[in-house]
């Protein structure tokens, strides 16, 4: 059965409804919320700071170090117990790849750039809201950084390559599904992220691609208008 | 214990204000936000001042305890998550955050505002779990009272699933609610010197002597109370720090209708 | 000739290009990848002659050489002090760099700085690794007694200080307050309690304003408004 229609109603190349807004953690360096459709992502960035235990300090530059959670009551379904899983641990890996490359920590030796993603809502594609989160939060830190760095999921459901995958598409038992988080540094199209679950042609894995890279840059914009935003100040008299 | 920062915090109650300029029984803002997250059968979300903590309500059915048989529970977690403040590391929740969520269980348990015996669906075999959760956005102090209103006001948002051939169906969400009894609400006071003031700041928080978290209901009964803090309190000290809590109380119940 | 995206006060985000050609060059703030001169952090754009610099708006302290700055001690051993800079890296204050008097070995140097005892104190060195001294002999340096300390972004602080001190001498003036700006973002203020506040909010309000033109005149306006009685 074809996938005419999305369940949703968007077009096959439209991403959800997405909104940012940076510097939302007073105590924080950095920080930033990132929503597309229902998916909420929180991210907080402390540092550079000191790093404990000695260990695990860089004499020659500072590290990065990110961890992702989903908050007990952010799933559709049943209640997600605190604490890390295996996925978790992964995400929070890929995440820190994902967003490293922009990154110049060469002036904080022995350091650590701490990020923490927490996710309030979750409705599939959450790993990606924590990366677009995580990106605003360290260029509101303050910290050198390249680029900012974008991400959003693409993919097939049946014949149709579509754009942010929601949770219906993603659970879709209809027909096969193929799931491909990517991130991008949107003003060099350098990929960061990269992850593939579903069987598809190499043809097709290129087109959703590029479909990808088009929905990437609207996010950058989103990213960028949520950081110089925070300094419209209204004057307070 | 920072001398100097607690000299000065003293010195500013003598002329009857603090850090921030406030009287010594002022709150900062509040603002309760409810129904924040859809995920959730009822969530809400408060701000005291910069802090900012919200909490979700997830139910299961399970099994009831053995010396309950035809009654359901609630539970209540709490983590000091590290994005709220540099001093919270990562981890299992420490003795801070396993003393909030118990204080915030006390008020609501205690305060018998629920029904338990409400929440059997087949006795001896099926009941409702009532499960809350609360999460730190931002610590700037206080996060005793800005948990427990979030936890009150998530309860009234809450409503049950639809549970159907012994199946919950999250996504379904019916009209029944947890027909609270009552408004439990929980004031934390604070003795510094020989003052009192009620919702610290983090600096305040630093030089505190002992404090008094009083939970209330809406007639004035207390229903629960928690002394913490490294000095000793005086039975005098206590009464006045209860009637403190339960005027403060009184106002911070107007705000979860 | 070059094309210049930007102009002076735009705030921009890391990757924006900020020009485009090679007789541009990139200040601080900025990288040449080609022929283009991109931003490296979020800041604030300004121009000075052809070269386009960046003022950050936020992040943390790192030590510089010769930075004043004001610090807590955190460990007071053998040797001296350690203390807390506000950044990643703690400082360390020997006995010879504490004060000109003659300290006896063994002596109990908790009588000179105890722990949680705050100082403006000079950077005297900063090694490629961080590690940094600090000595408290100098005009100006000294133990920080009563008052409070209030955290700001450093990037903040030369427009709290303002040219020659002019910022912070008018707040001073309107408070009656004594106050110490460290290059760390740290913030000494010391006097009654409506003059603190003042100074605090003042102060504050810089920190949210300072990219914005008019600084200085508002400024004065508020502590005009909310004059502390002498």
């Amino acid at each position: 059965m074809a996938y005419k229609e999305r369940l949703d109603g968007r077009k096959f190349d439209e991403a959800r409804k997405i909104e940012a807004k940076a510097g939302v953690i007073p105590n924080a360096d950095g920080s930033a919320y990132f929503k597309i459709g229902n998916t909420w992502a929180y991210a907080a960035v402390y540092g550079p700071r000191n790093l404990h235990p000695k260990f695990l300090q860089n004499p020659s530059k500072g590290i990065l170090r990110c961890n992702y959670n989903m908050m007990p009551f952010s799933s559709t379904g049943e209640r997600v117990r605190p604490g890390s899983s295996r996925r978790s641990k992964e995400i929070s890996l890929v995440t820190e790849k994902a967003l490293l490359p922009v990154l110049d920590l060469n002036d904080y030796p022995n350091s650590v750039v701490d990020v923490f993603i927490e996710l309030p809502q979750t409705e599939a594609g959450s790993r990606c809201a924590g990366i677009c989160a995580a990106s605003i939060a360290l260029a509101d830190a303050g910290l050198a950084m390249k680029d900012l760095v974008a991400s959003v999921s693409v993919g097939r459901v049946d014949d149709k390559l579509v754009v942010d995958l929601d949770y219906q598409e993603e659970a879709y038992e209809d027909c096969p599904v193929v799931d491909i988080p990517i991130a991008m540094m949107p003003n060099y199209d350098e990929i960061t992220l990269l992850q593939m679950d579903g069987v598809i042609s190499k043809d097709d894995f290129k087109k959703a691609l590029e479909m990808g890279k088009k929905v990437l840059k609207d996010i950058y914009e989103v990213q960028k208008k949520a950081l110089k935003d925070k300094y419209k100040t209204e004057i307070k008299k | 214990m920072n001398n100097e920062l607690r000299d000065h915090v003293i010195k500013l109650f003598e002329a009857n204000t603090r850090l921030d300029g406030r009287k010594l029984t002022d709150y900062r803002t509040v603002k309760v936000d409810v129904d924040v997250t859809n995920t959730a059968e009822g969530s809400a979300r408060v701000r005291i001042g910069k802090t900012d903590v919200m909490v979700g309500v997830k139910v299961e059915v399970m099994e009831p305890y053995p010396d309950t048989p035809d009654a359901g529970s609630i539970m209540v977690g709490a983590e000091l998550l590290p994005l709220s403040s540099p001093d919270f590391e990562l981890g299992p929740p420490g003795q801070e955050a396993i003393e909030l969520a118990r204080i915030v269980d006390r008020g609501i348990r205690e305060s018998k505002c629920i029904d338990f015996k409400k929440l059997c669906i087949k006795e001896r075999e099926k009941v409702w779990m009532i499960i809350i959760d609360i999460c730190t956005i931002n610590d700037a102090g206080n996060l005793f009272d800005a948990s427990a209103l979030a936890a009150i006001a998530a309860l009234k948002n809450m409503k049950f699933p639809e549970y159907k051939d012994d199946v919950i169906d999250y996504k379904k969400k019916t009209s029944k609610d947890l027909e609270l009894k009552d408004t439990p609400l929980s004031v934390t006071v604070i003795k510094i010197g020989d003052k009192f003031i009620v919702d610290p700041s983090s600096e305040e928080e630093k030089v505190i002597d002992a404090r008094l978290t009083v939970a209330s209901l809406s007639d004035g009964t207390l229903c629960a109370m928690q002394k913490g803090g490294d000095y000793p309190l005086t039975a005098d000290d206590i009464m006045k720090m209860v009637d403190i809590g339960l005027e403060k109380g009184k106002e911070l119940r107007k705000l979860v209708k | 000739m070059s094309k210049i995206n930007v102009k002076d006060k735009d705030i921009v985000v890391p990757g924006e290009i900020l020009a485009v050609g090679m007789d541009s060059f990139p200040g601080i703030g900025t990288y040449r990848e080609g022929e283009n001169i991109i931003a490296a952090r979020l800041g604030l754009v300004q121009l000075d002659g052809r070269t386009i610099k960046l003022i950050p708006l936020s992040g943390r302290y790192i030590p510089k050489k010769y930075d004043t700055i004001i610090c807590r001690v955190i460990d007071v051993n053998m040797s001296g002090w350690r203390l807390d800079t506000n950044s990643p890296y703690s400082a360390m204050l020997s006995m010879k760099e504490a004060t000109s008097q003659f300290i006896a070995r063994g002596a109990d140097l908790t009588k000179f700085y105890d722990i949680n005892d705050c100082v403006s104190c000079k950077i005297i060195n900063v090694t490629s690794q961080k590690l940094v001294d600090v000595t408290m002999k100098g005009e100006g340096l000294h133990k920080l007694k009563g008052g409070r300390i209030i955290s700001v972004v450093s990037n903040k602080v030369p427009r709290i200080v303002g040219k020659q001190g002019s910022m912070v001498s008018m707040i001073k003036d309107a408070t009656k307050c004594n106050i110490t700006v460290g290059q760390n973002g740290l913030v000494w203020i010391s006097g009654s309690p409506e003059g603190e506040l003042l100074a605090v909010n003042s102060i504050r309000k810089i920190e949210e304003e300072s990219h914005l033109s008019g600084l200085t005149d508002r400024v004065k306006e508020f502590l005009e408004k909310n004059k502390v009685k002498a």
